[in-house]
């Protein structure tokens, strides 16, 4: 092969890279919350984090990127959780069956500027864990690890009672394009929100396809007195019992002198 | 104003649970008992885990029934051997009460067990106490005069080897049913959340024929004992005392048991038996319809090894 000819074949994958390359990083997306650590102190009864963003867009950017639909998804902490169901046995409700729920988060938000189906098709929901029907919740199964249809009885009651408490949620219209280009959204956090790292992840779609996707993070912590006495219990409970049994015993001292009648 | 409980991990009002406190404080205080069958429900009611709920209920009555025990200690009204033999049995069953506890816990029934025993306990108890109240408020309507301890009955009791001189009571008896008894207040206790004078009592008095003038403060020491142990069991093993809770319930108590106190001295013995067992059956009935009620939702969720 002459160095010519070597030359023109470089180019032509160097060009034919930069054709496929280019959709990928026409758009970037920058992002920002409005608190990056959330302190839950004694008196903490929720609140709510803003998330903050706008696509950059470059000169290579196809002109059809008009609109851009946009959605979020917050993840806190994972933990396994145990979802038991009652039956009536012997005249009493009682816990009979129960699935086991693997690695999932503790805390779920979804949210778009408008209603999943009609960003992306049924295909692209699943394959991007859009909605809370799609997104993947491990359970075990006899001795398999899967996830199962939507609408299985244990998963739909468990997305039900974590959004009960405001834990699990899913919103449609809670992303707003301030301008074709800024974007904003609100994450509330309930009262009995689970402390740690969570994630968030901006995926920008358009004509139903993804576009791009970034990450941000915030940590949710426990301060003061309070955190104190949850991680002494967890970490030290035979001192934490030893030290809340003589306070219960001072507590009683101090009343038979307070109260003292004769 | 809100607290955010750290173990429980649920904000509730500081003055509901002061207020809770101090009516639960009142009627122990007016039926020398130590209140933790009204607690512990009371705590279910308001949305805080049977699990967590029945562990601080423990040092809750540890402190009530501290402040007792030396009050009783000071008029001498405590039998030390007696309190040593029952506490032996006590600590035994308080022990194996925690580790079923923790048993039932891991299979998922430990709300179940709990509502259980609630059920089966209290309106036994309650019945009989409700029933026995009416029979010697009748009696006395009608001018027959009520001996308290009744001659004769129960006599096995006394055949049991065994036998040891309990000084103070004046009784002379076999430590095999007293150590029994320790084990199964204790037992007991560390499950449902309550320090058991209410059914220790009458056992004393009726199948061990221990004097009135001994009984509470004796009473009161095994109760004090096994709560303190079942509380450092409880946060030990299941991490699941809270000590603010504890706390803020603990001030309630102590302060309303002094105004029931004063309460009770004015109401008749007989009245007294009749109100305590009514308002223990009333806590086993709601219980039961808890039970046989076919449930809002049918699903629950726990995290592995969490609290809630």
């Amino acid at each position: 092969m002459s160095p010519r000819l070597l030359s023109a074949f470089a180019l032509t994958v160097a060009f034919a890279a930069a054709v496929i390359a280019t959709p990928v990083h026409a758009e970037r997306l920058i992002v920002s919350v409005s608190n990056h650590r959330v302190t839950v102190t004694p008196n903490y009864s929720g609140e709510e984090l803003v998330l903050f963003g706008s696509v950059e867009k470059d000169a290579t950017a196809p002109t059809s990127h008009n609109n851009y639909d946009l959605v979020v998804t917050v993840m806190g902490p994972r933990a396994d959780m145990v979802t038991r169901r009652k039956e009536r046995k012997f005249g009493i409700w009682i816990n009979t069956d129960y699935r086991e729920f693997l690695q999932v988060p503790t805390y779920l938000a979804l949210f778009s500027n408008r209603p999943f189906d009609a960003i992306a098709s049924p295909e692209v929901e699943r394959r991007q864990q859009l909605g809370l029907n799609n997104v993947l919740l491990t359970q075990r199964v006899g001795t398999d690890y899967a996830d199962v249809v939507p609408n299985d009885a244990f998963r739909s009651a468990f997305v039900r009672l974590r959004s009960e408490h405001g834990l699990y949620r899913e919103e449609t219209s809670a992303v707003t394009f301030l301008t074709p280009t800024l974007f904003r959204t609100g994450i509330p956090l309930p009262a009995e929100v689970p402390i740690g790292t969570y994630t968030v992840e901006i995926k920008l779609f358009s004509e139903g396809a993804l576009i791009t996707r970034t990450e941000t993070a915030f940590d949710i912590v426990k301060v003061g007195f309070e955190q104190f006495v949850a991680t002494s219990a967890r970490q030290d409970g035979l001192l934490y019992g030893a030290f809340t049994a003589f306070m219960a015993l001072m507590t009683g001292w101090m009343a038979s002198i307070v109260f003292r009648k004769d | 104003m809100q607290l955010y409980l750290p173990i429980a991990d649920i904000p509730v009002n500081i003055f509901l649970l002061l207020a809770m406190g101090a009516a639960v404080g009142f009627v122990s205080g007016m039926f020398g008992i130590g209140g933790g069958f009204l607690m512990t429900p009371l705590l279910i009611f308001i949305g805080i885990a049977p699990a967590v709920a029945v562990a601080s209920v423990a040092s809750h009555i540890a402190a009530s029934s501290f402040s007792g025990a030396i009050s009783y200690w000071r008029r001498r009204a405590i039998d030390p051997t007696l309190a040593l033999v029952l506490l032996s049995g006590g600590t035994i069953g308080t022990a194996l009460g925690v580790w079923t506890f923790t048993l039932l816990r891991a299979l998922g029934q430990l709300d179940l067990m709990i509502a259980l025993s609630y059920v089966v306990l209290l309106t036994t108890v309650g019945g009989l106490m409700f029933w026995e109240g009416l029979r010697s408020m009748l009696r006395i309507r009608r001018g027959i005069a009520v001996p308290l301890r009744r001659s004769g009955s129960h006599g096995w009791i006394h055949g049991l080897p065994l036998k040891l001189r309990f000084k103070r009571s004046k009784i002379y008896l076999s430590v095999i049913p007293v150590i029994a008894v320790g084990l199964i207040i204790g037992f007991i206790g560390a499950i449902m959340g309550i320090g058991g004078g209410f059914i220790l009592i009458p056992i004393m008095i009726y199948f061990l024929r221990v004097p009135t003038s001994t009984v509470i403060g004796t009473s009161m020491v095994l109760t004090l004992v096994t709560m303190t142990f079942a509380t450092l069991l409880h946060a030990a093993t299941n991490h699941l005392v809270d000590a603010v809770l504890a706390l803020i319930l603990m001030i309630g108590g102590v302060t309303g048991a002094q105004f029931g106190a004063r309460a009770g001295q004015k109401i008749r013995g007989e009245h007294l038996r009749l109100l305590l067992g009514l308002l223990i059956l009333a806590v086993g009935i709601r219980f039961a319809v808890e039970l046989v009620i076919r449930p809002d939702d049918l699903f629950t969720i726990r995290e592995a090894g969490g609290a809630a």
